[in-house]
């Protein structure tokens, strides 16, 4: 536990927690079921709005490695980085 | 001689072979003659390796041609039921499993799952049952590839050579399949295939492996996005690429572009399929490979976002496949998972035709080896040596040994795949949802101190008995309503009834049987809690 206070801030894994869930929710997009539109002309809503989760997940793990990270450095090293 | 039907296709792919094993063999010219130099690259692979092992490995041949074909049977509903769903969970299994499981396997020098869990829950029992479950699960995950590997050379070099019986292919009526006729038999193309594997796998190890990986996953990367934009020039008919997308989509059914046909509640319960990936043995390796816990970092944060660069273009081309701006003739093929080199075929050159041809097989091994590796690697660690105790065989010959095991897996598959090829494509589905079944042992492993020998033991059953229950009724779906692929469950509530994957009952089956056990039989000792939660 003491390698992940080191390597996380403490707030970290919680809202990493908080934005996970979130991406989950909005993962089940009931609101865009049967919305036809094309976004710029060509892209399905439903196609739009699940890539915009991809990006929002690429978001989240990269505030996940800055805020999060379960391992400090120095940990890193000892177990056998170079 | 290039404008003979086919022929350019076979040039491209066998260059591509060719490519393939050069990279395979040079990267024998690296290895150290260690096991663990052969079996994880001495732990030295960086972030950029890794990220591109790791999603080649977890891309098959469905990112390309299957994402396109069920985009073509299902609508765009697919990549929120199979892609955005993977970028968000496989992402927090590399997070939340495969960083803390390579500082353990670091510390305690475990190669293989099978190790870990031996280790962490004091039992040998645990590895001689895992190893069943674990390999009947990647075989048919391997003859997917392998079967694929040899339909997709096939259909993309017919016209080849129409009058040598063996590469004639005729319906049941007695008339040649254009699509198939003349080209490579998929018998004669999926043995190149296994081939070609074997040898870089045989000499080059993970790092062969690894480096293969990341030169495959280039190249079906970089074919699928060239393939988008020529099939849209083609199919659109207008002047600029914008426009030709945009007269495209306003072809497509209504019905394709949004999910009406979709159920809410089996798109809800899709979401546990990804959880498979914390239990692949061949990820697990992979994980072990890496420099240190920094290198997690990238695949963890380019995942999601490589998932999107293959999937969005591919799922796109599957629904303009339903529009009217596709050419009445030739007709489409009646199987889905077709569509995308048929469109190849039809709408761009033979040329470009090899390199998606490339681009696919790319795709295909790079699961391929990975998993083929794996195997012979947990066969000679935790049978053999495992029983023979390492002190008592050499490196050398436990590399000799995990060579060997690795031939003999890729001739079993390739002689799997000469058999019942139909009923394979459907056991896709059935292999991630084992996995997914298995999920919680590892997490528990990881994570609950109170998790027993026993607990993990009675989970690990759940999950088979459950999946064998569940598949045992699939099996009873007639095909004239999808077969075994597309077996739910009917969730009854109030006067509704809901689908839901069998995944859910599989999950839940392991994760209460492992709690329950785990509470009333004795917890593990003080000093195993301490070697594991620090």
């Amino acid at each position: 536990m003491t390698q992940q206070t080191n390597a996380s801030k403490p707030s970290g894994p919680l809202i990493i927690t908080g934005l996970v869930i979130l991406l989950l929710i909005l993962h089940q997009d009931n609101w865009f079921w049967t919305d036809g539109r094309l976004v710029f002309g060509f892209i399905p809503m439903a196609l739009f709005w699940h890539a915009c989760i991809s990006l929002g997940a690429v978001a989240t793990w990269f505030l996940a490695t800055c805020i999060a990270w379960p391992l400090a450095d120095e940990a890193d090293e000892q177990e056998g980085g170079e | 001689m290039m404008d003979h039907p086919g022929l350019p296709q076979l040039i491209i792919i066998l260059v591509y072979l060719g490519l393939l094993l050069a990279l395979g063999l040079f990267s024998s010219r690296l290895f150290k003659g260690t096991k663990e130099d052969y079996q994880v690259a001495s732990h030295s692979i960086g972030p950029f390796l890794l990220l591109m092992s790791i999603f080649g490995t977890t891309m098959t041949a469905f990112a390309l041609v299957g994402s396109s074909g069920e985009a073509y049977r299902e609508g765009v509903g697919v990549y929120g039921m199979l892609a955005s769903s993977s970028g968000i969970i496989h992402s927090l299994c590399f997070f939340l499993i495969g960083v803390k499981v390579w500082k353990l396997a670091r510390r305690h020098k475990y190669t293989t799952q099978i190790a870990f869990f031996r280790d962490r829950l004091d039992s040998d029992f645990i590895g001689y049952l895992l190893f069943p479950v674990l390999v009947g699960l990647v075989i048919p995950y391997l003859l997917i590839g392998v079967i694929s590997g040899g339909a997709v050379i096939q259909s993309l070099t017919a016209g080849l050579a129409p009058d040598l019986p063996m590469f004639q292919a005729f319906d049941p009526a007695g008339k040649p399949i254009p699509a198939l006729h003349g080209g490579v038999p998929p018998w004669l193309g999926s043995m190149v295939i296994c081939m070609v594997v074997l040898v870089y796998v045989f000499f080059g190890g993970m790092r062969g492996t690894t480096w293969a990986n990341t030169f495959q996953t280039l190249v079906f990367m970089v074919l699928g996005v060239i393939t988008f934009f020529v099939i849209a020039n083609k199919l659109g008919g207008q002047e600029s690429i914008l426009d030709n997308l945009k007269a495209l989509a306003n072809s497509v059914p209504e019905d394709k572009i949004t999910r009406s046909e979709m159920s809410k509640t089996k798109f809800f319960t899709y979401l546990l399929i990804p959880l498979s990936v914390g239990m692949f043995p061949h990820l697990f390796q992979h994980w072990m490979t890496a420099k240190n816990a920094k290198a997690f970092k990238l695949p963890v944060v380019c995942h999601p976002l490589f998932i999107m660069i293959v999937w969005v273009p591919c799922v796109l081309v599957g629904i303009w496949a339903t529009g009217t701006l596709i050419p009445a003739h030739p007709p489409l093929p009646s199987n889905p998972n077709t569509i995308l080199p048929f469109l190849v075929k039809t709408q761009t050159s033979a040329v470009l035709g090899g390199f998606l041809a490339a681009g696919i097989l790319a795709a295909i091994m790079s699961s391929l080896d990975s998993q083929f590796l794996c195997i012979g690697t947990i066969f000679n660690n935790d049978i053999v040596t495992h029983l023979l105790g390492n002190d008592r065989i050499s490196d050398k010959q436990q590399v000799l040994f995990t060579r060997l095991f690795i031939i003999g897996i890729v001739a079993v598959t390739y002689l799997l795949s000469l058999g019942n090829v139909r009923s394979v494509f459907a056991l896709g589905v059935w292999c991630f949802s084992g996995f997914s079944a298995l999920f919680p042992i590892v997490v528990a492993a990881l994570y609950w101190r109170r998790l027993s020998a026993a607990g993990a033991i009675s989970g690990i059953f759940a999950a088979i008995t459950s999946w064998c229950i569940l598949f045992y009724q699939g099996t009873r779906v007639p095909m004239e309503k999808g077969g075994l692929s597309k077996f739910v469950l009917e969730l009854p509530i109030g006067e509704e009834s809901y689908e839901i994957m069998p995944v859910v009952v599989m999950l839940l089956s392991s994760t209460v049987t492992m709690v329950l056990v785990s509470l009333v039989t004795s917890k593990p000792s003080d000093e195993k809690l301490a070697k594991f939660f620090d």
